[in-house]
This record gives structure tokens, C-alpha cells and sequence, in this order.
């Protein structure tokens, strides 16, 4: 399996303190990667020099073998790599397939066209990935009330709207209620898995993580501490320490997630 | 929508009136003039302007009025912006038929009618606006004007100036059309007479933002022996008291433009500067029966006095009285050549429309300030004809534009 | 070496007034986020009220005792404001109630002619203060020392009650977070009420003040409006010590450059503001502006649809109409329809800007003036045909629009407002100073259209068919996928950013787009007037535009050109009457109290609570 993303000895440093250091990971081509650590740990400024809203202090970040080092977001996005955010940050005055027209729109590039009407622009195309994140019948709301499930799953589907070759997930089911978190993350396993497409996703809760991905990072204080499958993860003493007594956390989330699986 | 529909409905009703009235103009019906000013903008100026026309009016249709008819203003607020004076000349004219168009304060509003007035062949007396170049660069055949303009009052204080041995002058004025103009006028006319004066310092207060302990910094740094003041208005009070405090007019010649007249001595009242010689109003001395008949007449009218604007409110009337006289018509062009050399008897004597260039030779009053019963007036004044003041008639055909 | 430190005491003294107006409009801004046009007509009260007093109360006591008064009397006022005008407006949408504002300054107008009457007051002499103490042998008026005394001490007492006291904690925290405040319980409706009170009583405090060294007159309001938004912007929104600093600086430049550069007076602390903020966005001592996410307070904007059957009906038939108009035999309603569809072009121009992309443009006067500025100049200088000069217009308005842009997007908010004044204002001055070229306020004249379009009704023709036509292709553009761009840029610059959007580019687009057309609203304007001059790049100019889109509703399409027509058609009704300005305030304050949002917005919402009683 080739890597989709390549991230060597990626750093970063605000003033004098040191937030990421030295980070190496890949992700494979169809990989669940998921990124955890204590709050503060530099799971999203890793992120955000993934996607180019953070300029790294140092190291390199390649895409399917393209380096993309401090390219711009809308530049990084344009190669296929798709983003959701943990605070959601969708178009207020728009519907929500509107929302997702807007995405595809600019994938065309047609962001300069001044012919109306934008709203009966790549309609079906929009509408199945609003299918494939199950709301089609929002189509038509404003996006200003929806739930802020859906507005979750939006960001999804417009995530996927460029048919991206790599997806990353912050935090995305921060917010949500447990029931909405397994189904959520159930929902990007499958379309995942159908599209071929990597993931690498930060998250807290537990049950998501150890349930589904097929693999697990672990920063601490901005570096890499540990890497591998669930077993590997919770067994890990360096894990458990920086979780403080962390076995208790992790034990329960087993159970939890046996109980699922 | 409503609004517009409105519009329509009064505006279809008063067209047909109009239509219904045309070719049968009742000997009774008055003779309209649309006055358009800055009513709200420069209250202070306009009011007794106003006043002015209105005491003119009584006295002409006491008298039976002109050509058989009542003269009657229309009185129109422009908000100070030119672009609304031309859509009120637009209405004055096709909607209620003025005769022709007359008012403004403001140069570049007067400028802009008169533009108007060239286009659209309507006759515009200019009664206040002072620019040179309503009758010069930008002149045309449609435009009139009335009052003493710029060049004519400063090329009065240039000529007293010239008579005093100061060599090195400082100006000051507001920093737009006017003042720039008072000021090129001025030295202009006094380097003619005085080809070793020099201008030590040219300062320029934004109008009505003066910052005037600055300014009185500035001109006492240059050290002149003379300074022509062509501030007026909160200004001119900001500049006086900044002045008088810091010693600035102690042992120096103060040449004022329009400083005498009341709009801006008044205000003053105590703390009006002495011994400055400027042009202006000296109402309350007038003594010719001319003048005084239309004081008496102003003070008798209206609880006040007058002010210049009083009068030049009062020439405006008689101007367009006697040219609508003379032209026995309300027409346009009749109207036009009516004015072209016109003679008006005034309170101020006999003026005439010059031929040249359609400036009137109203004239100025020049003196002295002083203070009398706690507010400032002028003392030894002398009444200066316009006539005398104006350029050779060689150097008005090279300023004025061929017939337009 | 005297005469520099003259200098420096008189630019001193003259920042006292400055700093008292200043500091209140600040703390206003700071607190309530309200853009108070009306702080000038306070400023302007305390001198009225100060005059008056001070004409009752004898000697130094007295005079002292007026100040404070005065300060305390238009405090009072200020707040009666707040409560019958402001408040009932505060959950509109940002930026809403400078509207309302701009009807108090009309009202106050009106009050204080009918009050005061016309004539300029000349304020009195402090007792005791008349006289000059000589510093290294220059002469510095006593009641110059005095106010540079008094005005650290006024900036310590508001440090003070800011820092120290739990009001001024309360007034910090909502400074920094409004919803916290709220959230802890505290009533934030008499805070607003009280903060209101006290900018309003520095304000009248700085009128007061003043006296001394000028008086009382009916334009001060205006005249003081750009210099205190020039000094808090410098200073910092909502920071007094910024405010104090910057309005020294503002002061003692402007005395040196009186002296050194007696040209400048008209430009100078617009440059200052221009090279400070783009220095430093938030001025000396400013914070980056915590927006929220959305950057809008009050509702969201609802999504747009493209016009139904019944609305293209009614377009249609009001062009039908406009096209007959000539029909009704009235040339005056021709002349009117005409200024008015210019003016709607202009508004609409704005509103897209406005509305669509969230960019508050506070200076778009100097695009249409600009414009009709391009074509004059062409038509005087190089007897350009109107045909040309006319196309010539919108292109440089348009790159006019394109420079400015490209300086004020650095920005957002409303600093990003605030540099748009300012560039606005230079080119202003520009056009005032340079008269051999654009003949200052002189104007240029005889710009008349050609033979062919010299008749009124063709003129109207060419209006309707470009200014209609441009106000359609701002409605197309709207419902482009360019407009969703610019929606999308405003509702979230970062999700646009991360889906491939470049927003800078599509803001700095919507710009130049808003300034072409305001540009051929300007060359429109130009040739029907046939004359222009620099008071169509007022600053007056721009809060026309940008009143009637908040009064039309600016989370509408049609806002701009609502509000617009409604407000010329008022306005050249009203300005028959003597007191014109009192009852135009009062309609403007009345129409922002019933109908928050906007012409179109309320009318839209009354329209749907009908309908769904009717269901």
C-alpha cells in the first residue's frame, strides 16, 4: 500500500514554546487513522499545518507523493484533501444542499462565473451526497436551523464533495450525542471504505477511536509517543501514563466497545 | 410605491393646470422667480437675505408691481449640494414656470446653476456668490451676477494696502475656491501697485476646522509686517480671539475681506478687532437718502437691522424688477438681453449689467474697524464703486470663453 | 526652541476637546458596538447648553459650574436617546441603529436652529483665564495650561471608574464579551443606557469646553465627526488611553503641520489614519475584533431565491412604467426619476457590497464621485466625446475601487470601514486640493450629454436602460455562483477557505464590481447634472448610500433600491417645508423603531405573519 500522506519531522513553535516536534507519520491509501492525546497535546495544530492554516516551522508534508508543505488551505484542498472542522463552520444563509453546490461549485472552478442561477448548478450531484450522508430531505432547509448533527453530517458531505483522496476529521463528533457519534462514525467507515478514501481524524471520545480505526497515534506535548493497532494503544504503559492511570479509562471504553462490536 | 404614485397623480394634475393656463396668462397672475439657497445650511446668511427680497417684493407690488403683475419668489432649500440645485432648477422651471433663476451663496452651487442655466436657456441672476469665474472662465450668456465680487473687494484692500509701507504680508484663508481666489486676487492687485511687497507666509485653515492658536503660531514665526485675512465666519471668531490673546495683531495692518460686514462683526461683539481695514456694511452710519431710506424701511419691517445679505436680498429684487421691466416679457430671451447693460437705481446708487461679462458694478463700503457701545463697526468708511475695480476690458475678453 | 514647545502646548490644549468627544464615542463603540453618527450633535448640544448657561451663571465658579452642567444636561439627553431610539433597535442587525443615529443628528439640527436660532455664538472667556503666560517669551493663553492640566486628570477619573469600579469591570467584560455579561446575570439594557449617558456627557463635556476658544454654531456637529472617528480608530476602538494618545498625536501634528505644510490641513490625519491602520489593523492600542463566527449579530440571512413569477411581473410592469413615464407630460417627474434611479444604482451598488459580502464600505462615495470625476476630467481636459467619457467612468471608478480594496481587505470590521473613509478621504482631498486639474470645489462644468441625448426623456431612456440594467446585473450576480462565493467568503471565510475558495480575491472582485457600478452611477450622474463637484465625494455622500441600504434592509436583495427610492422621493417632498430635517429625523427614527429590519425585511416578515394567520 502506498501512502496518500507522508508527514516527516513535522515541528512547530509558538514564540519560544515548542507545540509539535519532530512528528513522522503516513497514512495508507484507504487507512482510519486516528490521532489522540491529552487536550493541548497538538493534535490540531498538526492539523491545521496538514491543511495549510498553520505554516510548520519545520519538516515536510507530502500527498501522494507531492509535497505540500505551508501551501495554502484552498491550495491543499484543491489536491483532494477534504477537512472538517470541530466547531462546524457552514454557510448560514444557505440551504443546505446550497451548502454543498457552493463546494462543488468551486471544485469546477467556477467561483468567477457571474451567470445565475448558482442554486440550479451540480443539483443531483449534491443531492446524492446529501443521500449519502442521509439527508436528503433537508435539501431544502436553511442551514441557519438545522440540528447540529446534521450540520455535522453536512460538513461531511461537503468534505466528500471533491472526491477527496484524503479526509481529515477534527474532532467530528465533538458536540454530539453518543448515539449520533456511533452513527456517524459508522457512516464515514462505510463511505470510506466504498470510495477507497484515507482518514485521519482526531478525536476523544474513546469508543470512537478503539471502534473505528484501523489505526492509532498518540501525541503527547507535541510529539509522538505511541502508534498502532487498538491492542497495541491500550496496552501501551507510555499511553496509560499520559492518560493518568489511564487503564481504568480505557478498560471501561473496552468493554463499551466489545459491547458494540 | 405609494409615494410615486402620488407623484404622478399631482404631477398629471399639474401639468393639465399648467397647459389649461398657458396662452392666458391673467393679467393678475404673478410673475414667479425661483430663488434657490442653502436656507438650512448657512441659516445665518440666508435669513436676512430672504428678508431682503421680501421687503424689495412688498415695495414693488405696493407700487403695482412689474409689467401689470405681482412678483412673487419661490423659495427653494438646496441642502448645500449642487446636484440638488440643479434638480430643483429643473422643477422650478418646468413645473412651476418661473421666469428665471436667481440665489445661491455658495460659489460652486452658483456655478453649477449657472451651467444649468447655460444648457437649458434659462436666465440665473447669481445675487451672492462670490467666484470670479461666474462671470469669467466659466461665464456664459445666461448668467448674471450681482454682488462685489472677490476679485473687486480685494483689489479695494489692495489698494489701501498699497498706501502703507509694509513690504512683507502673510495671508490667510479658508482652504478652498474662495479663499484661494481672495487671496491670488489680492496679491495680484497689490503686486501691481507694489512691486516689492513680498508674501512671507500663505496659511490655510480647512473652512470652519480652523485650528486657530496653530495658525496664529504660524503667521507670528513668519514675522510680516502685514496680514489679509479672508477667514470668516467661527473661523474668523476662532482666529480674532487666538490672535488678540497671543498679541498677533499688535503693531501690524490687518487687511480683512468682507470683516466688516455684520454676518461676521457681530458676532464678535466685544472682541472685534481695532484698526483692521476691511470691506463691509456700515449700516448703522449711513446718512444718503438712498441708504438710508432702505435701512429705515428694513429697521421698520422686521424687529433687526440689516445685513449685507439684507441687502443684497433687497438688490436682487430690483434688479429682476427692472429687468423684467425693460424686457416688457417674461420670455427668456427677452429677459436675457433685458439684462445685458441693465441700469437698477439701488440703496447703494446706480448699478449697471455690464455688457462685457454680466457683472454688476455694485461697489463696496471700505473702512476701519473699531469698537462703539461694546461691538465692533467701521469707522471712515468710503463706498468704493465696483466699476472702478474691475479688470480692463481687454483682460475680461482674454478671461471670458467666446459667447456660449 | 520657545516656539516649538508653543507649538507643542497649543496641539496639547486642542487635543483636550478632542479627547473628551473622542473617548465617548469610544466607550459607546466599545460596549454597545453602536457606530453613534450622533456623538457630533452631542458635542454640539454641550456648546449650545454650555453658552446658554454660562450667559446666567457669573464668574469662575459659574463658568466652571456650566461646563459640568452642560455635560450632565446633554448626558440627560443622551440617554433619553438611548432608551426611546436605541434601544428598542438593539437586536437588528450590526450596524443597523447608525441609522437611527442619523436621524437623531437631523432632529437635533432642527431643535437647536429653533432654540439657538441661526447666528454663530462666540463662546465666553474663562474668568480668571484670559490672559497669556509667557514661555521662553512665546505666549501661551492661560486657558490653553488649564486644559492641558484638566484633560490627564479627566483620563485618570474615566481610568479610574473603568478599572477600578465594578461598573467600569462590567463595562470592560462587555467590552471584551457582550453574551458573558449577559450571561452573569447583569442587565446589560442599563448598562448600554448608562455607558450611552456617559459618552454622551464627555461629548457635551468637549462642547462646553471649547467655548473658550471658539463658540457655538450649527455646523460643529459635522465638522467634529470625522476627526473623533479618526481618533478612536488611531487610538484603538474602546481604548482610552489609545484615544488620548492618538488624539495628541492627531493635535500636535496638525500644529506643525499649520506651520510647516499649511496645505495639509485638510488630508493630514486621514493620512495619519490610513499609514496607522495599515500598520497596525487595530489601531495603537486596539484588540483584534472578536467576531463571532458569523460575524453578524441578529438573525441569519435567509437563502435567497431566484424572483418569482409575480415579482419579474412587477419589475416588468415598473419598467413598462418608467418608460412611459415622458407620457405623463411632466418633465419634472422625469428629472426626478432620473436623480432617483442613479441614486438606486449607487445604493444597490453598495448593498452588494453590503449585504452579499459583509464588507461595510463607509467611503463608496468615492466611487461614484470618482467616476463621475473620470468622466468630467476627460471631457474638460481632453474633450473626450460623452459617449467615451461616459465608458471611461465606470473603468476608473473600478480601478479606483480595485487599489482601495486591495489596502482596506487587510482590515475587517469596522476598521476595515474606517480605512475605507479614510482612502476615501484622501481622494477627496485630492480632488478639493488640486484645482488646476479638477477645479477644487469649484467642480467642473459644462459637462453636458450629446446632442442626440440632450432631451430629458432620452436621458431617462439611457438611465433606465443603465441603471435598471446595472441594479439587474448586481441581482444576477447575486444569484451567480460568484454571489454564493461572496456569501459563502462572509458566512464563513474559513470553510470557504478550506473548499478551494480564495476570499480575499472574491471580496477584492465584489469591490472592484461595486465600484464600477458605482462608477457608472456616477457618469450617469455627471451628465444629467452637468456639473460635478468634490461634495459628491463626501463623506456625507457615503452615509447617504449607506443609510437607505440599512433603511431598505440590507438581508435583503432589493433593500438598497427600496430604501433608496423611498428615502429621495421623502426627501423631495419634505425639503418644501421649513423644518424639513426635524420631520425626516423623526420618520427615519420611527421607520428603524417599527420596521428593525429594514423597509423590505419587516415588510417581508408582516407579509408572512399574514398569510400564515390567513392559513
Amino acid at each position: 500500500m502506498s501512502a496518500v500522506l507522508e508527514v516527516r519531522g513535522l515541528s512547530k513553535s509558538f514564540g519560544g514554546i515548542q507545540a509539535v516536534s519532530n512528528v513522522d507519520f503516513s497514512v495508507a491509501k484507504g487507512e482510519l487513522l486516528a490521532f489522540i492525546g491529552p487536550n493541548g497535546a497538538g493534535k490540531t495544530t498538526c492539523f491545521n499545518m496538514l491543511m495549510g492554516q498553520l505554516r510548520p516551522s519545520g519538516g515536510d508534508v507530502f500527498l501522494n507523493g507531492e509535497k505540500i508543505t505551508g501551501m495554502q488551505p484552498r491550495k491543499v484542498w484543491r489536491k483532494g484533501v477534504g477537512r472538517t472542522f470541530q466547531i462546524t463552520g457552514t454557510y448560514q444563509s444557505m440551504t443546505v444542499i446550497e451548502n454543498v453546490q457552493m463546494a462543488i461549485i468551486s471544485h469546477n472552478k467556477r467561483l468567477f462565473s457571474i451567470k445565475p442561477y448558482a442554486t440550479h448548478l451540480y443539483r443531483e450531484q449534491a443531492m446524492s451526497l446529501l443521500e449519502l450522508v442521509g439527508m436528503p430531505d433537508q435539501a431544502e432547509r436553511a442551514c441557519s436551523i438545522l440540528a447540529y448533527g446534521d450540520l455535522k453530517r453536512l460538513e461531511l458531505a461537503i468534505a466528500l464533495s471533491h472526491a477527496p483522496s484524503l479526509l481529515l476529521m477534527d474532532e467530528p463528533t465533538a458536540g454530539m450525542a453518543p448515539s449520533e457519534r456511533i452513527a456517524l462514525m459508522e457512516l464515514t467507515a462505510k463511505i470510506v471504505a466504498d470510495k477507497g478514501i484515507s482518514v485521519l481524524f482526531t478525536e476523544h471520545d474513546m469508543d470512537v477511536v478503539f471502534g473505528h480505526s484501523h489505526r492509532i497515534m498518540v501525541l503527547n506535548r507535541g510529539e509522538l509517543i505511541a502508534e498502532g493497532s487498538a491492542d497495541m494503544i491500550r496496552n501501551n504503559p507510555m499511553v496509560q501514563q499520559v492518560y493518568l492511570g489511564g487503564g481504568s479509562v480505557f478498560n471501561n471504553e473496552q468493554q463499551s466497545d466489545q459491547s458494540h462490536a | 410605491m405609494k409615494g410615486l404614485k402620488q407623484f404622478v397623480l399631482a404631477a398629471v394634475t399639474t401639468t393639465a393646470s399648467m397647459v389649461g393656463f398657458v396662452g392666458s396668462a391673467n393679467a393678475a397672475d404673478p410673475i414667479l422667480i425661483g430663488e434657490i439657497n442653502h436656507y438650512k445650511r448657512m441659516a445665518a446668511f440666508a435669513e436676512p437675505y430672504k428678508n431682503g427680497i421680501e421687503l424689495g417684493l412688498e415695495q414693488i407690488n405696493a407700487a403695482g408691481g412689474v409689467i401689470g403683475r405681482p412678483l412673487e419668489f419661490i423659495y427653494r432649500d438646496d441642502q448645500g449640494k449642487p446636484g440638488e440645485a440643479i434638480k430643483i432648477a429643473e422643477e422650478l422651471v418646468s413645473r412651476e414656470g418661473v421666469a428665471m433663476i436667481t440665489g445661491t451663496i455658495l460659489s460652486n452651487v452658483g456655478l453649477a446653476i449657472s451651467s444649468f442655466a447655460a444648457e437649458k436657456k434659462v436666465v440665473y441672476l447669481a445675487s451672492e456668490p462670490l467666484a470670479d469665474a461666474l462671470v469669467w472662465e466659466a461665464g456664459n450668456d445666461y448668467t448674471f451676477r450681482l454682488r462685489t465680487s472677490t476679485y473687486m473687494q480685494a483689489a479695494m484692500l489692495a489698494e489701501e494696502a498699497a498706501k502703507t509701507d509694509a513690504v512683507t504680508y502673510a495671508t490667510i484663508a479658508p482652504n478652498y475656491a474662495y479663499g484661494k481666489d481672495a487671496v491670488a486676487a489680492f496679491k495680484k492687485a497689490l503686486l501691481a501697485l507694489r512691486p516689492d511687497v513680498e508674501f512671507v507666509t500663505e496659511q490655510w485653515p480647512a473652512l470652519f476646522k480652523i485650528d486657530a492658536g496653530a495658525e496664529a503660531q504660524a503667521i507670528e514665526r513668519a514675522k510680516p509686517d502685514a496680514i489679509y485675512n479672508v477667514t470668516f465666519g467661527g473661523d474668523l471668531a476662532k482666529f480674532v480671539r487666538e490672535g488678540t490673546t497671543r498679541g498677533l495683531f499688535d503693531g501690524r495692518a490687518v487687511y480683512g475681506l468682507l470683516t466688516g460686514e455684520p454676518e461676521y462683526l457681530e458676532p464678535l461683539a466685544d472682541e472685534a478687532p481695532e484698526g483692521w481695514t476691511v470691506t463691509g456694511y456700515p449700516w448703522y452710519d449711513l446718512n444718503d437718502d438712498a441708504n438710508k431710506a432702505f435701512v429705515d424701511a428694513y429697521l421698520a419691517r422686521y424687529d433687526t437691522h440689516p445685513k449685507i445679505g439684507s441687502l443684497v436680498g433687497f438688490m436682487t429684487a430690483q434688479s429682476i424688477a427692472a429687468a423684467l421691466e425693460k424686457a416688457g416679457s417674461t420670455e427668456t430671451e427677452a429677459l436675457r438681453q433685458a439684462f445685458v447693460g441693465l441700469e437698477v437705481s439701488t440703496p447703494v446708487g446706480d448699478i449697471v449689467y455690464r455688457e462685457q461679462d454680466h457683472q454688476s458694478t455694485m461697489g463696496a463700503f471700505v473702512g476701519t474697524t473699531a469698537l462703539r457701545d461694546g461691538g465692533g463697526v467701521m469707522v471712515d468708511w468710503t463706498y468704493k464703486a465696483g466699476a472702478d475695480y474691475l479688470p480692463s476690458d481687454e483682460e475680461v475678453a482674454r478671461l471670458r470663453p467666446v459667447s456660449k | 526652541m520657545g516656539l516649538f514647545i508653543a507649538q507643542l502646548l497649543t496641539g496639547l490644549a486642542n487635543a483636550a476637546t478632542l479627547f473628551l468627544v473622542a473617548s465617548g464615542l469610544s466607550l459607546i463603540f466599545g460596549v454597545t458596538r453602536i457606530v453613534n453618527f450622533a456623538h457630533g450633535s452631542f458635542y454640539m448640544l454641550g456648546a449650545f447648553v454650555g453658552y446658554s448657561l454660562m450667559q446666567v451663571l457669573p464668574g469662575a465658579i459659574g463658568f466652571w459650574a456650566s461646563v459640568l452642567l452642560a455635560g450632565i444636561i446633554v448626558g440627560i439627553i443622551g440617554l433619553i436617546v438611548e432608551v426611546l431610539v436605541l434601544r428598542p433597535v438593539y437586536k437588528a442587525p450590526e450596524l443597523f441603529q447608525l441609522v437611527a443615529t442619523f436621524g437623531v443628528i437631523l432632529v437635533i439640527q432642527d431643535l437647536a436652529l429653533l432654540v439657538w436660532g441661526a447666528t454663530d455664538l462666540l463662546g465666553p472667556r474663562a474668568p480668571g483665564l484670559k490672559g497669556v503666560i509667557r514661555i521662553m517669551g512665546e505666549p501661551v493663553p492661560k486657558y490653553d495650561i488649564a486644559l492641558i492640566v484638566l484633560t490627564p486628570f479627566v483620563l485618570f477619573a474615566l481610568w479610574y471608574l473603568i478599572a477600578r469600579t465594578r461598573v467600569g469591570i462590567l463595562v470592560r467584560a462587555a467590552t471584551q464579551d457582550r453574551e458573558m455579561v449577559a450571561a452573569l446575570g447583569v442587565n446589560q439594557s442599563w448598562l448600554f443606557t448608562g455607558v450611552f449617558f456617559l459618552g454622551a456627557t464627555l461629548a457635551g463635556l468637549g462642547g462646553a469646553i471649547q467655548l473658550p476658544k471658539g463658540g457655538a454654531d450649527l455646523l460643529m456637529d459635522f465638522n467634529i465627526l470625522a476627526a473623533i472617528f479618526v481618533v478612536v480608530v488611531i487610538g484603538g476602538m474602546g481604548s482610552l488611553p489609545g484615544a488620548y494618545i492618538a488624539a495628541v498625536l492627531i493635535s500636535v501634528l496638525n500644529v506643525f503641520g499649520v506651520s510647516y505644510l499649511p496645505q495639509s490641513t485638510l488630508v493630514l490625519m486621514f493620512v495619519v489614519m490610513a499609514v496607522v491602520l495599515i500598520i497596525r489593523p487595530y489601531g495603537l492600542l486596539g484588540r483584534e475584533e472578536v467576531a463571532g463566527e458569523h460575524g453578524q449579530v441578529g438573525e441569519p440571512d435567509r437563502p435567497i431565491k431566484p424572483a418569482g413569477t409575480v415579482a419579474r411581473v412587477l419589475v416588468a410592469l415598473l419598467l413598462l412604467a418608467l418608460f412611459a413615464l415622458p407620457l405623463a407630460g411632466s418633465h419634472y417627474l422625469v428629472v426626478l426619476a432620473t436623480d432617483i434611479i442613479i441614486f438606486c444604482l449607487f445604493a444597490a451598488s453598495l448593498h452588494f457590497l453590503l449585504g452579499l459580502g459583509g464588507l461595510v464600505s463607509f467611503g463608496h462615495a468615492a466611487y461614484f464621485g470618482g467616476g463621475a470625476y473620470v468622466a468630467a476630467l476627460f471631457v474638460t481636459h481632453a474633450n473626450t466625446p460623452m459617449e467615451l467619457a461616459f465608458l471611461l467612468a465606470p473603468l476608473g471608478a473600478g480601478f479606483a475601487a480595485l487599489i482601495i480594496g486591495w489596502l482596506c481587505l487587510r482590515l475587517t470590521g469596522v476598521y476595515f470601514a474606517m480605512l475605507t473613509l479614510a482612502l476615501a478621504q484622501l481622494l477627496w482631498s485630492l480632488v478639493f486640493q488640486w484645482d488646476e486639474f479638477t477645479g477644487g470645489d469649484d467642480g467642473l462644468v459644462n459637462i453636458w450629454p450629446s446632442e442626440w441625448l440632450s432631451d430629458a426623456n432620452t436621458y431617462l431612456y439611457l438611465t433606465i436602460i443603465v441603471g435598471v440594467g446595472g441594479i439587474i446585473l448586481l441581482r444576477h450576480i447575486a444569484h451567480s455562483p460568484f454571489g454564493y462565493a461572496l456569501r459563502a467568503s462572509r458566512d464563513s471565510q474559513r470553510q470557504a477557505e478550506a473548499t478551494g475558495i480564495d476570499t480575499k480575491k472574491i471580496q477584492l472582485m465584489a469591490f472592484t464590481i461595486a465600484g464600477v457600478l458605482a462608477g457608472v452611477a456616477g457618469a450617469l450622474f455627471v451628465f444629467s447634472k452637468g456639473s460635478i463637484f468634490p461634495n459628491e465625494l463626501e463623506i456625507a455622500k457615503s452615509f447617504d448610500a449607506l443609510i437607505v441600504v440599512f433603511l431598505g434592509g440590507v438581508k435583503t436583495l432589493s433593500g438598497g433600491v427600496v430604501g433608496a427610492a423611498s428615502l429621495e422621493l421623502t426627501k423631495d417632498y419634505l425639503t418644501r417645508f421649513e423644518y424639513w430635517r426635524l420631520v425626516l429625523g423623526l420618520l427615519i427614527i420611527a421607520v428603524v423603531i417599527l420596521a428593525p429590519r429594514g423597509i423590505v425585511g419587516s415588510l417581508r416578515v408582516l407579509f408572512e405573519r399574514v398569510r400564515g394567520a390567513s392559513k
